[in-house]
Protein backbone atom coordinates (compact mmCIF):
# COMPACT_ATOMS: atom_id res chain seq x y z
CA UNK A 1 0.00 0.00 0.00
CA UNK A 2 2.15 2.84 -1.33
CA UNK A 3 -0.92 5.27 -2.22
CA UNK A 4 -1.81 7.21 0.55
CA UNK A 5 -4.60 9.15 -1.70
CA UNK A 6 -5.80 7.70 -4.66
CA UNK A 7 -8.82 9.31 -6.66
CA UNK A 8 -10.37 7.49 -9.30
CA UNK A 9 -13.07 9.00 -12.08
CA UNK A 10 -14.39 11.51 -9.33
CA UNK A 11 -17.08 13.90 -10.67
CA UNK A 12 -18.78 16.58 -8.50
CA UNK A 13 -20.88 19.72 -9.26
CA UNK A 14 -22.36 22.19 -7.41
CA UNK A 15 -25.82 21.74 -8.33
CA UNK A 16 -26.09 21.79 -12.15
CA UNK A 17 -22.59 23.56 -12.31
CA UNK A 18 -20.26 20.53 -12.91
CA UNK A 19 -16.89 21.32 -11.20
CA UNK A 20 -14.78 18.25 -11.18
CA UNK A 21 -15.15 15.93 -14.18
CA UNK A 22 -13.38 12.55 -13.89
CA UNK A 23 -10.21 13.27 -11.78
CA UNK A 24 -8.23 10.35 -11.25
CA UNK A 25 -4.54 11.18 -9.36
CA UNK A 26 -2.48 9.59 -6.40
CA UNK A 27 -0.46 10.61 -4.24
CA UNK A 28 2.14 8.26 -2.92
CA UNK A 29 3.56 8.15 0.24
CA UNK A 30 6.51 10.50 1.51
CA UNK A 31 5.40 12.78 -1.90
CA UNK A 32 4.89 16.31 -2.17
CA UNK A 33 2.01 16.36 -4.88
CA UNK A 34 0.89 19.68 -6.26
CA UNK A 35 -2.37 20.41 -7.97
CA UNK A 36 -1.89 23.45 -10.32
CA UNK A 37 -4.34 25.46 -12.49
CA UNK A 38 -6.24 28.64 -12.79
CA UNK A 39 -8.46 29.77 -9.97
CA UNK A 40 -11.86 28.72 -9.78
CA UNK A 41 -10.58 25.17 -11.83
CA UNK A 42 -11.90 23.32 -8.87
CA UNK A 43 -8.51 22.66 -6.94
CA UNK A 44 -9.89 23.62 -3.73
CA UNK A 45 -12.74 21.52 -4.49
CA UNK A 46 -10.39 18.75 -4.47
CA UNK A 47 -9.23 19.39 -1.29
CA UNK A 48 -12.68 19.30 0.63
CA UNK A 49 -13.66 15.83 -1.52
CA UNK A 50 -10.09 14.55 0.23
CA UNK A 51 -10.70 15.75 3.90
CA UNK A 52 -14.64 14.41 3.36
CA UNK A 53 -16.27 18.03 3.28
CA UNK A 54 -18.03 17.43 0.69
CA UNK A 55 -18.97 14.14 -1.30
CA UNK A 56 -18.35 13.33 -4.87
CA UNK A 57 -20.97 12.58 -7.20
CA UNK A 58 -19.68 9.49 -8.45
CA UNK A 59 -16.06 7.68 -8.86
CA UNK A 60 -14.09 6.90 -5.32
CA UNK A 61 -11.68 8.96 -3.29
CA UNK A 62 -9.60 6.28 -0.95
CA UNK A 63 -7.10 8.17 1.66
CA UNK A 64 -5.03 5.31 3.77
CA UNK A 65 -7.40 2.24 1.80
CA UNK A 66 -10.75 4.10 3.33
CA UNK A 67 -13.24 5.12 0.89
CA UNK A 68 -14.02 8.85 2.49
CA UNK A 69 -17.99 9.36 1.49
CA UNK A 70 -18.65 6.01 2.79
CA UNK A 71 -17.32 6.84 6.33
CA UNK A 72 -19.87 7.96 9.01
CA UNK A 73 -19.37 11.64 11.13
CA UNK A 74 -17.31 9.04 13.50
CA UNK A 75 -14.86 7.58 10.78
CA UNK A 76 -14.92 11.24 9.25
CA UNK A 77 -13.46 12.75 12.64
CA UNK A 78 -11.02 9.66 13.30
CA UNK A 79 -9.50 9.33 9.53
CA UNK A 80 -9.31 13.52 9.98
CA UNK A 81 -7.23 13.53 13.05
CA UNK A 82 -4.51 11.91 10.86
CA UNK A 83 -4.91 14.64 8.41
CA UNK A 84 -3.55 18.18 8.85
CA UNK A 85 -4.89 21.20 6.34
CA UNK A 86 -3.78 24.71 5.53
CA UNK A 87 -5.88 27.22 4.69
CA UNK A 88 -5.60 29.64 2.20
CA UNK A 89 -5.07 32.58 4.45
CA UNK A 90 -4.00 30.35 7.63
CA UNK A 91 -7.46 30.35 9.54
CA UNK A 92 -5.92 30.52 12.52
CA UNK A 93 -8.62 31.27 15.86
CA UNK A 94 -8.34 34.80 15.85
CA UNK A 95 -9.66 35.06 19.85
CA UNK A 96 -6.35 32.56 20.83
CA UNK A 97 -2.61 33.12 21.01
CA UNK A 98 -0.27 31.50 18.71
CA UNK A 99 0.64 29.29 21.12
CA UNK A 100 -3.62 28.24 22.06
CA UNK A 101 -3.98 27.94 18.72
CA UNK A 102 -1.61 25.19 18.15
CA UNK A 103 -2.22 23.19 21.23
CA UNK A 104 -5.86 23.38 20.81
CA UNK A 105 -5.96 20.22 18.63
CA UNK A 106 -3.76 18.46 21.30
CA UNK A 107 -6.51 19.77 24.11
CA UNK A 108 -9.56 18.74 22.07
CA UNK A 109 -8.03 15.00 21.51
CA UNK A 110 -5.57 14.11 23.92
CA UNK A 111 -5.25 13.96 27.90
CA UNK A 112 -1.84 14.74 28.03
CA UNK A 113 -0.34 16.89 30.58
CA UNK A 114 -0.03 20.90 30.82
CA UNK A 115 3.41 20.27 30.54
CA UNK A 116 3.92 17.73 27.75
CA UNK A 117 1.26 20.22 25.66
CA UNK A 118 3.59 23.11 25.99
CA UNK A 119 7.16 21.23 25.07
CA UNK A 120 5.22 19.70 22.05
CA UNK A 121 3.85 23.29 20.65
CA UNK A 122 7.19 25.15 21.27
CA UNK A 123 8.51 22.23 19.32
CA UNK A 124 6.28 22.88 16.51
CA UNK A 125 6.58 26.35 16.84
CA UNK A 126 10.89 25.81 16.67
CA UNK A 127 10.39 23.53 13.60
CA UNK A 128 9.04 27.00 11.63
CA UNK A 129 11.24 29.19 13.46
CA UNK A 130 8.50 31.10 15.63
CA UNK A 131 9.33 30.06 18.95
CA UNK A 132 9.98 33.26 19.87
CA UNK A 133 6.18 34.58 18.86
CA UNK A 134 4.48 32.13 20.77
CA UNK A 135 2.54 34.73 22.87
CA UNK A 136 1.56 36.69 20.16
CA UNK A 137 -1.66 37.06 19.09
CA UNK A 138 -2.95 36.21 15.58
CA UNK A 139 -3.68 39.99 14.36
CA UNK A 140 0.10 40.94 15.32
CA UNK A 141 1.17 38.24 12.56
CA UNK A 142 2.49 39.48 9.14
CA UNK A 143 0.73 37.04 6.46
CA UNK A 144 4.44 34.48 6.14
CA UNK A 145 4.19 34.19 10.15
CA UNK A 146 0.36 33.28 10.04
CA UNK A 147 1.19 30.68 7.30
CA UNK A 148 3.99 29.10 9.39
CA UNK A 149 2.49 28.82 12.66
CA UNK A 150 -0.92 27.83 10.58
CA UNK A 151 2.11 25.19 9.09
CA UNK A 152 2.38 24.43 12.84
CA UNK A 153 -0.89 23.64 13.93
CA UNK A 154 -1.23 21.20 10.77
CA UNK A 155 1.36 19.54 12.14
CA UNK A 156 0.60 19.34 15.90
CA UNK A 157 -0.90 16.06 15.75
CA UNK A 158 2.06 14.02 13.52
CA UNK A 159 -0.83 13.59 10.51
CA UNK A 160 0.26 11.34 8.33
CA UNK A 161 -1.27 13.52 4.93
CA UNK A 162 -1.07 17.28 4.98
CA UNK A 163 -3.21 19.48 2.75
CA UNK A 164 -2.11 23.14 1.71
CA UNK A 165 -4.65 25.51 -0.26
CA UNK A 166 -2.64 28.27 -1.74
CA UNK A 167 0.41 27.91 0.62
CA UNK A 168 1.91 30.56 -1.44
CA UNK A 169 -0.68 33.10 -1.61
CA UNK A 170 0.30 37.00 -1.14
CA UNK A 171 3.49 35.78 0.20
CA UNK A 172 6.47 38.27 0.03
CA UNK A 173 9.50 36.21 -2.27
CA UNK A 174 11.31 35.48 1.26
CA UNK A 175 8.46 34.06 2.62
CA UNK A 176 7.50 32.20 -0.36
CA UNK A 177 10.69 30.49 -0.35
CA UNK A 178 10.71 30.15 3.45
CA UNK A 179 7.34 28.14 3.48
CA UNK A 180 8.25 26.29 0.36
CA UNK A 181 11.18 24.97 2.18
CA UNK A 182 9.14 24.00 5.26
CA UNK A 183 6.81 22.41 3.40
CA UNK A 184 9.47 20.07 1.56
CA UNK A 185 11.84 19.71 4.74
CA UNK A 186 8.19 18.87 7.21
CA UNK A 187 7.30 16.19 4.46
CA UNK A 188 10.67 14.88 4.53
CA UNK A 189 11.50 14.94 8.28
CA UNK A 190 8.42 13.57 9.60
CA UNK A 191 7.38 11.09 6.95
CA UNK A 192 4.49 13.20 5.79
CA UNK A 193 2.78 13.12 2.27
CA UNK A 194 2.05 16.72 1.35
CA UNK A 195 -0.95 17.74 -1.36
CA UNK A 196 0.21 21.57 -2.39
CA UNK A 197 -2.45 23.65 -3.90
CA UNK A 198 -1.29 26.29 -5.90
CA UNK A 199 -1.22 28.48 -9.02
CA UNK A 200 2.43 29.54 -8.21
CA UNK A 201 4.06 27.55 -10.55
CA UNK A 202 7.96 28.56 -10.35
CA UNK A 203 7.88 28.17 -6.36
CA UNK A 204 6.43 24.99 -6.24
CA UNK A 205 8.12 22.99 -8.94
CA UNK A 206 11.29 23.57 -7.05
CA UNK A 207 9.82 21.76 -3.96
CA UNK A 208 7.35 18.93 -5.41
CA UNK A 209 7.73 15.23 -6.68
CA UNK A 210 5.02 15.16 -8.72
CA UNK A 211 2.54 17.57 -10.40
CA UNK A 212 -1.07 17.49 -11.57
CA UNK A 213 -2.39 20.61 -13.74
CA UNK A 214 -6.15 20.96 -13.70
CA UNK A 215 -8.38 22.88 -16.32
CA UNK A 216 -11.84 23.81 -16.19
CA UNK A 217 -12.36 20.65 -13.62
CA UNK A 218 -10.24 17.96 -15.68
CA UNK A 219 -6.78 16.91 -15.78
CA UNK A 220 -4.40 18.13 -18.62
CA UNK A 221 -1.15 17.00 -17.53
CA UNK A 222 0.44 15.39 -15.04
CA UNK A 223 3.99 14.38 -14.56
CA UNK A 224 7.35 15.07 -12.65
CA UNK A 225 8.53 18.94 -12.34
CA UNK A 226 11.35 18.29 -15.33
CA UNK A 227 8.89 16.90 -17.20
CA UNK A 228 6.08 19.77 -16.88
CA UNK A 229 9.45 22.46 -17.34
CA UNK A 230 9.61 20.46 -20.82
CA UNK A 231 6.81 20.41 -21.66
CA UNK A 232 5.13 21.06 -24.97
CA UNK A 233 1.91 21.03 -23.97
CA UNK A 234 -0.32 23.99 -24.97
CA UNK A 235 -1.52 24.85 -21.79
CA UNK A 236 1.43 23.46 -19.41
CA UNK A 237 3.45 25.59 -21.38
CA UNK A 238 1.24 28.57 -21.03
CA UNK A 239 0.62 28.48 -17.31
CA UNK A 240 4.72 27.81 -16.57
CA UNK A 241 6.13 30.15 -18.51
CA UNK A 242 2.60 32.91 -17.60
CA UNK A 243 1.59 33.83 -20.72
CA UNK A 244 -1.26 35.98 -20.85
CA UNK A 245 -3.28 34.19 -23.86
CA UNK A 246 -3.11 30.94 -24.96
CA UNK A 247 -5.50 28.21 -24.62
CA UNK A 248 -6.93 29.29 -21.58
CA UNK A 249 -8.39 33.03 -22.78
CA UNK A 250 -7.53 36.44 -21.49
CA UNK A 251 -11.00 37.26 -22.33
CA UNK A 252 -14.23 36.42 -20.64
CA UNK A 253 -16.54 34.73 -23.21
CA UNK A 254 -18.65 37.74 -24.74
CA UNK A 255 -20.00 38.81 -27.41
CA UNK A 256 -17.94 40.33 -30.04
CA UNK A 257 -16.16 43.82 -29.28
CA UNK A 258 -17.63 46.16 -31.91
CA UNK A 259 -21.26 44.80 -31.23
CA UNK A 260 -20.61 45.50 -27.49
CA UNK A 261 -19.63 48.92 -28.44
CA UNK A 262 -22.50 49.18 -30.84
CA UNK A 263 -19.88 50.33 -33.51
CA UNK A 264 -22.33 47.85 -36.09
CA UNK A 265 -25.65 48.77 -36.59
CA UNK B 1 -50.24 36.74 -19.18
CA UNK B 2 -46.18 36.21 -18.46
CA UNK B 3 -46.23 38.92 -15.65
CA UNK B 4 -48.83 37.80 -13.27
CA UNK B 5 -47.07 33.92 -13.56
CA UNK B 6 -43.90 35.07 -12.81
CA UNK B 7 -44.99 36.95 -9.86
CA UNK B 8 -46.42 33.77 -8.71
CA UNK B 9 -43.55 32.03 -9.42
CA UNK B 10 -41.82 34.55 -7.40
CA UNK B 11 -43.60 34.21 -4.72
CA UNK B 12 -43.48 30.66 -4.77
CA UNK B 13 -39.82 30.83 -4.39
CA UNK B 14 -39.98 33.46 -1.70
CA UNK B 15 -42.32 31.01 0.18
CA UNK B 16 -39.83 28.07 -0.90
CA UNK B 17 -36.70 30.08 0.44
CA UNK B 18 -38.11 30.87 3.75
CA UNK B 19 -39.75 27.74 4.67
CA UNK B 20 -36.36 26.22 3.98
CA UNK B 21 -34.74 28.30 6.00
CA UNK B 22 -36.88 27.53 8.61
CA UNK B 23 -36.74 24.13 8.51
CA UNK B 24 -32.26 24.80 8.57
CA UNK B 25 -32.46 27.19 11.87
CA UNK B 26 -34.94 24.11 13.64
CA UNK B 27 -32.09 21.60 12.60
CA UNK B 28 -29.71 23.66 13.56
CA UNK B 29 -31.25 24.70 16.74
CA UNK B 30 -31.69 21.10 17.68
CA UNK B 31 -28.59 20.02 16.86
CA UNK B 32 -26.90 22.85 19.03
CA UNK B 33 -29.33 21.36 21.98
CA UNK B 34 -28.34 17.87 21.09
CA UNK B 35 -24.29 18.39 20.93
CA UNK B 36 -24.52 20.65 24.11
CA UNK B 37 -22.45 17.93 26.33
CA UNK B 38 -19.15 19.92 25.86
CA UNK B 39 -20.78 22.94 26.77
CA UNK B 40 -21.66 21.38 30.21
CA UNK B 41 -18.38 19.14 30.60
CA UNK B 42 -15.81 21.62 29.89
CA UNK B 43 -18.01 24.19 31.92
CA UNK B 44 -14.91 26.71 31.64
CA UNK B 45 -16.29 27.44 27.87
CA UNK B 46 -19.41 28.49 28.60
CA UNK B 47 -18.21 30.73 31.64
CA UNK B 48 -15.45 32.05 28.97
CA UNK B 49 -18.50 33.36 26.61
CA UNK B 50 -20.85 34.31 29.46
CA UNK B 51 -18.35 37.05 30.21
CA UNK B 52 -18.41 38.21 27.06
CA UNK B 53 -22.44 37.72 26.56
CA UNK B 54 -23.35 38.93 30.12
CA UNK B 55 -20.93 40.55 31.82
CA UNK B 56 -19.76 42.50 29.15
CA UNK B 57 -23.34 43.77 28.79
CA UNK B 58 -23.69 44.72 32.36
CA UNK B 59 -22.84 48.46 31.97
CA UNK B 60 -25.47 49.15 29.02
CA UNK B 61 -28.22 46.91 31.47
CA UNK B 62 -27.53 48.55 34.47
CA UNK B 63 -27.39 52.18 33.13
CA UNK B 64 -30.71 51.89 31.07
CA UNK B 65 -32.16 49.68 34.18
CA UNK B 66 -31.68 53.55 36.09
CA UNK B 67 -33.24 55.45 34.09
CA UNK B 68 -36.23 53.50 32.93
CA UNK B 69 -37.05 53.18 36.66
CA UNK B 70 -36.48 56.81 37.12
CA UNK B 71 -38.42 57.75 34.42
CA UNK B 72 -41.47 55.33 35.80
CA UNK B 73 -40.93 57.18 39.26
CA UNK B 74 -41.71 60.43 37.69
CA UNK B 75 -44.63 59.28 35.36
CA UNK B 76 -46.23 56.99 37.90
CA UNK B 77 -46.15 59.70 40.79
CA UNK B 78 -47.91 62.08 38.06
CA UNK B 79 -50.63 60.02 37.24
CA UNK B 80 -51.19 58.26 40.63
CA UNK B 81 -51.20 61.72 42.84
CA UNK B 82 -54.50 62.75 40.62
CA UNK B 83 -55.88 59.72 42.74
CA UNK B 84 -53.86 60.85 46.05
CA UNK B 85 -52.76 57.04 45.80
CA UNK B 86 -48.73 58.35 45.28
CA UNK B 87 -48.05 55.66 48.31
CA UNK B 88 -48.61 53.36 45.19
CA UNK B 89 -45.87 54.48 43.56
CA UNK B 90 -43.59 50.97 44.42
CA UNK B 91 -45.66 48.83 43.71
CA UNK B 92 -46.30 50.64 40.32
CA UNK B 93 -42.32 50.58 39.46
CA UNK B 94 -41.74 46.79 40.91
CA UNK B 95 -44.01 45.52 39.20
CA UNK B 96 -43.86 47.46 35.37
CA UNK B 97 -40.08 46.53 35.75
CA UNK B 98 -40.61 42.50 37.13
CA UNK B 99 -43.71 41.62 34.93
CA UNK B 100 -43.16 43.64 31.94
CA UNK B 101 -39.88 46.09 31.15
CA UNK B 102 -37.51 44.07 32.94
CA UNK B 103 -37.50 41.22 30.64
CA UNK B 104 -38.42 42.54 27.48
CA UNK B 105 -35.92 45.86 27.88
CA UNK B 106 -33.10 44.01 28.99
CA UNK B 107 -33.89 41.33 26.51
CA UNK B 108 -34.18 44.47 23.58
CA UNK B 109 -30.46 45.89 24.64
CA UNK B 110 -29.11 41.97 25.24
CA UNK B 111 -29.96 41.21 21.22
CA UNK B 112 -28.48 44.65 20.34
CA UNK B 113 -25.55 44.27 22.70
CA UNK B 114 -24.66 40.64 22.75
CA UNK B 115 -26.73 39.35 19.53
CA UNK B 116 -25.01 41.30 16.91
CA UNK B 117 -21.47 40.98 18.36
CA UNK B 118 -22.44 36.95 18.86
CA UNK B 119 -23.50 37.10 15.00
CA UNK B 120 -20.72 39.20 13.60
CA UNK B 121 -18.27 36.81 15.43
CA UNK B 122 -19.50 33.14 14.35
CA UNK B 123 -20.07 34.89 10.78
CA UNK B 124 -16.70 36.60 10.66
CA UNK B 125 -14.91 33.00 12.04
CA UNK B 126 -16.80 31.47 8.77
CA UNK B 127 -15.44 33.98 6.69
CA UNK B 128 -12.34 33.13 8.01
CA UNK B 129 -12.68 29.22 7.65
CA UNK B 130 -11.32 28.68 11.01
CA UNK B 131 -14.68 26.71 11.56
CA UNK B 132 -13.89 24.92 8.26
CA UNK B 133 -10.60 24.51 10.13
CA UNK B 134 -12.01 23.57 13.20
CA UNK B 135 -13.75 20.95 11.16
CA UNK B 136 -10.49 19.61 9.37
CA UNK B 137 -9.04 18.82 12.94
CA UNK B 138 -12.16 16.59 13.89
CA UNK B 139 -13.68 19.05 16.18
CA UNK B 140 -17.31 19.79 15.86
CA UNK B 141 -17.84 23.42 15.50
CA UNK B 142 -21.56 23.43 16.60
CA UNK B 143 -20.21 21.01 20.18
CA UNK B 144 -17.61 23.29 20.34
CA UNK B 145 -18.00 27.01 19.36
CA UNK B 146 -21.63 27.18 18.90
CA UNK B 147 -23.41 25.51 22.28
CA UNK B 148 -21.08 27.02 24.85
CA UNK B 149 -22.54 30.72 23.23
CA UNK B 150 -26.00 29.26 23.45
CA UNK B 151 -26.34 28.11 27.44
CA UNK B 152 -24.15 31.60 27.84
CA UNK B 153 -26.89 33.33 26.57
CA UNK B 154 -29.56 31.42 28.42
CA UNK B 155 -27.64 31.58 31.66
CA UNK B 156 -27.14 35.40 31.07
CA UNK B 157 -30.76 36.48 29.88
CA UNK B 158 -32.62 35.94 33.44
CA UNK B 159 -29.90 37.65 35.30
CA UNK B 160 -29.42 40.77 33.35
CA UNK B 161 -33.18 41.35 33.59
CA UNK B 162 -32.90 40.72 37.21
CA UNK B 163 -30.14 42.90 37.07
CA UNK B 164 -32.41 45.80 35.15
CA UNK B 165 -35.43 45.07 37.52
CA UNK B 166 -33.21 45.78 40.46
CA UNK B 167 -31.86 48.89 38.90
CA UNK B 168 -34.82 49.98 37.87
CA UNK B 169 -36.64 49.81 41.39
CA UNK B 170 -33.58 51.43 42.46
CA UNK B 171 -34.23 54.36 40.15
CA UNK B 172 -37.72 54.98 41.03
CA UNK B 173 -37.07 54.89 44.68
CA UNK B 174 -34.10 57.43 43.77
CA UNK B 175 -36.95 59.80 41.99
CA UNK B 176 -39.87 58.89 44.14
CA UNK B 177 -38.82 58.46 47.43
CA UNK B 178 -35.44 60.16 47.75
CA UNK B 179 -36.65 63.46 45.12
CA UNK B 180 -40.38 63.61 45.25
CA UNK B 181 -40.20 62.52 48.57
CA UNK B 182 -43.14 59.96 48.74
CA UNK B 183 -43.38 57.84 52.12
CA UNK B 184 -40.40 55.24 51.91
CA UNK B 185 -42.24 53.25 54.47
CA UNK B 186 -45.28 52.87 52.33
CA UNK B 187 -43.32 52.34 49.23
CA UNK B 188 -41.26 49.71 50.18
CA UNK B 189 -44.05 48.00 52.14
CA UNK B 190 -46.88 48.29 49.73
CA UNK B 191 -44.37 46.88 47.17
CA UNK B 192 -43.73 44.17 49.53
CA UNK B 193 -47.34 43.26 50.35
CA UNK B 194 -48.01 43.46 46.34
CA UNK B 195 -45.59 41.78 44.47
CA UNK B 196 -46.36 37.91 44.40
CA UNK B 197 -42.81 35.73 44.05
CA UNK B 198 -44.64 32.66 41.62
CA UNK B 199 -47.59 35.44 39.28
CA UNK B 200 -45.16 38.16 39.37
CA UNK B 201 -41.22 37.41 39.47
CA UNK B 202 -41.07 33.52 38.69
CA UNK B 203 -43.07 34.43 35.32
CA UNK B 204 -40.94 37.17 34.38
CA UNK B 205 -37.98 34.81 35.00
CA UNK B 206 -39.65 32.03 32.71
CA UNK B 207 -40.03 35.21 30.30
CA UNK B 208 -36.46 36.46 30.49
CA UNK B 209 -35.51 33.09 30.33
CA UNK B 210 -37.09 32.41 26.73
CA UNK B 211 -36.26 35.57 25.60
CA UNK B 212 -32.42 34.27 26.18
CA UNK B 213 -33.10 31.17 24.10
CA UNK B 214 -34.80 33.07 21.29
CA UNK B 215 -31.97 36.09 21.16
CA UNK B 216 -28.98 33.72 21.55
CA UNK B 217 -30.47 30.99 19.04
CA UNK B 218 -31.61 33.38 16.42
CA UNK B 219 -27.93 35.07 16.35
CA UNK B 220 -25.67 32.20 16.43
CA UNK B 221 -27.80 30.83 13.47
CA UNK B 222 -27.58 34.26 11.49
CA UNK B 223 -24.01 34.20 12.31
CA UNK B 224 -23.64 30.27 11.28
CA UNK B 225 -25.67 31.02 8.36
CA UNK B 226 -24.14 34.16 6.80
CA UNK B 227 -22.67 34.31 3.02
CA UNK B 228 -19.26 34.36 3.99
CA UNK B 229 -18.58 38.41 2.99
CA UNK B 230 -17.94 41.11 4.39
CA UNK B 231 -21.90 41.82 3.36
CA UNK B 232 -23.00 38.91 4.15
CA UNK B 233 -21.38 39.17 7.66
CA UNK B 234 -23.47 42.65 8.44
CA UNK B 235 -26.24 42.20 6.93
CA UNK B 236 -26.61 38.71 9.15
CA UNK B 237 -25.81 41.32 12.16
CA UNK B 238 -28.87 43.98 10.97
CA UNK B 239 -30.89 40.88 10.82
CA UNK B 240 -30.39 39.41 14.06
CA UNK B 241 -31.23 42.53 15.66
CA UNK B 242 -34.73 42.92 13.93
CA UNK B 243 -35.38 39.55 14.21
CA UNK B 244 -34.75 38.78 17.68
CA UNK B 245 -36.01 42.24 18.39
CA UNK B 246 -39.38 41.19 16.71
CA UNK B 247 -39.45 37.37 18.38
CA UNK B 248 -39.02 39.32 21.42
CA UNK B 249 -41.97 41.33 21.62
CA UNK B 250 -43.87 38.42 19.61
CA UNK B 251 -43.05 36.15 22.52
CA UNK B 252 -43.61 38.57 24.94
CA UNK B 253 -47.08 38.77 24.05
CA UNK B 254 -47.87 35.00 23.92
CA UNK B 255 -46.07 35.01 26.49
CA UNK B 256 -48.50 37.26 28.60
CA UNK B 257 -51.31 35.53 27.12
CA UNK B 258 -50.61 32.25 28.98
CA UNK B 259 -49.55 34.22 32.11
CA UNK B 260 -53.01 36.20 32.32
CA UNK B 261 -55.39 35.91 34.89
CA UNK B 262 -58.09 36.20 33.70
CA UNK B 263 -60.80 39.18 33.71
CA UNK B 264 -62.45 40.34 36.81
Amino acid sequence: MDNLVEIKNVTFGYGARPVLKGINLTARRGQVVAIMGSSGCGKTTLLRLIGGQIKPNSGSVRVAGQEVSELDTDGLYLLRRKMGMLFQFGALFTDMSVFDNIAFQLREHTQLPEELIRDLVLMKLHAVGLRGAAHLMPSELSGGMARRVALARSIALEPMLVMYDEPFAGLDPISLGVVGNLIRRLTDTLGLTSIVVTHDVQESLKIVDYVYFISAGAIEAEGTAEEMRASGLPFVHQFVHGEPDGPVPFHYPARPYAEDLRLEQ
Amino acid sequence: MIKPLQAIARLGHHALASMSRIGLATRFFLATLLRSGVAFRRFNLTIRETYFAGVLSLIIILVSGLFVGMVLGLQGYETLQTYGSESALGVLVALSLVRELGPVVAALLFASRAGSAITAEIGLMKATEQLAAMEMMAVDPIARVVAPRFWAGVISMPLLAALFSAMGIFGGYLVGVVLIGVDEGSFWSQMQAQVDFQEDILNGVIKSVVFGVAVTAIALFEGYDAPPTAEGVSRATTRTVVTSSLAILALDFVLTAFMFRGVG
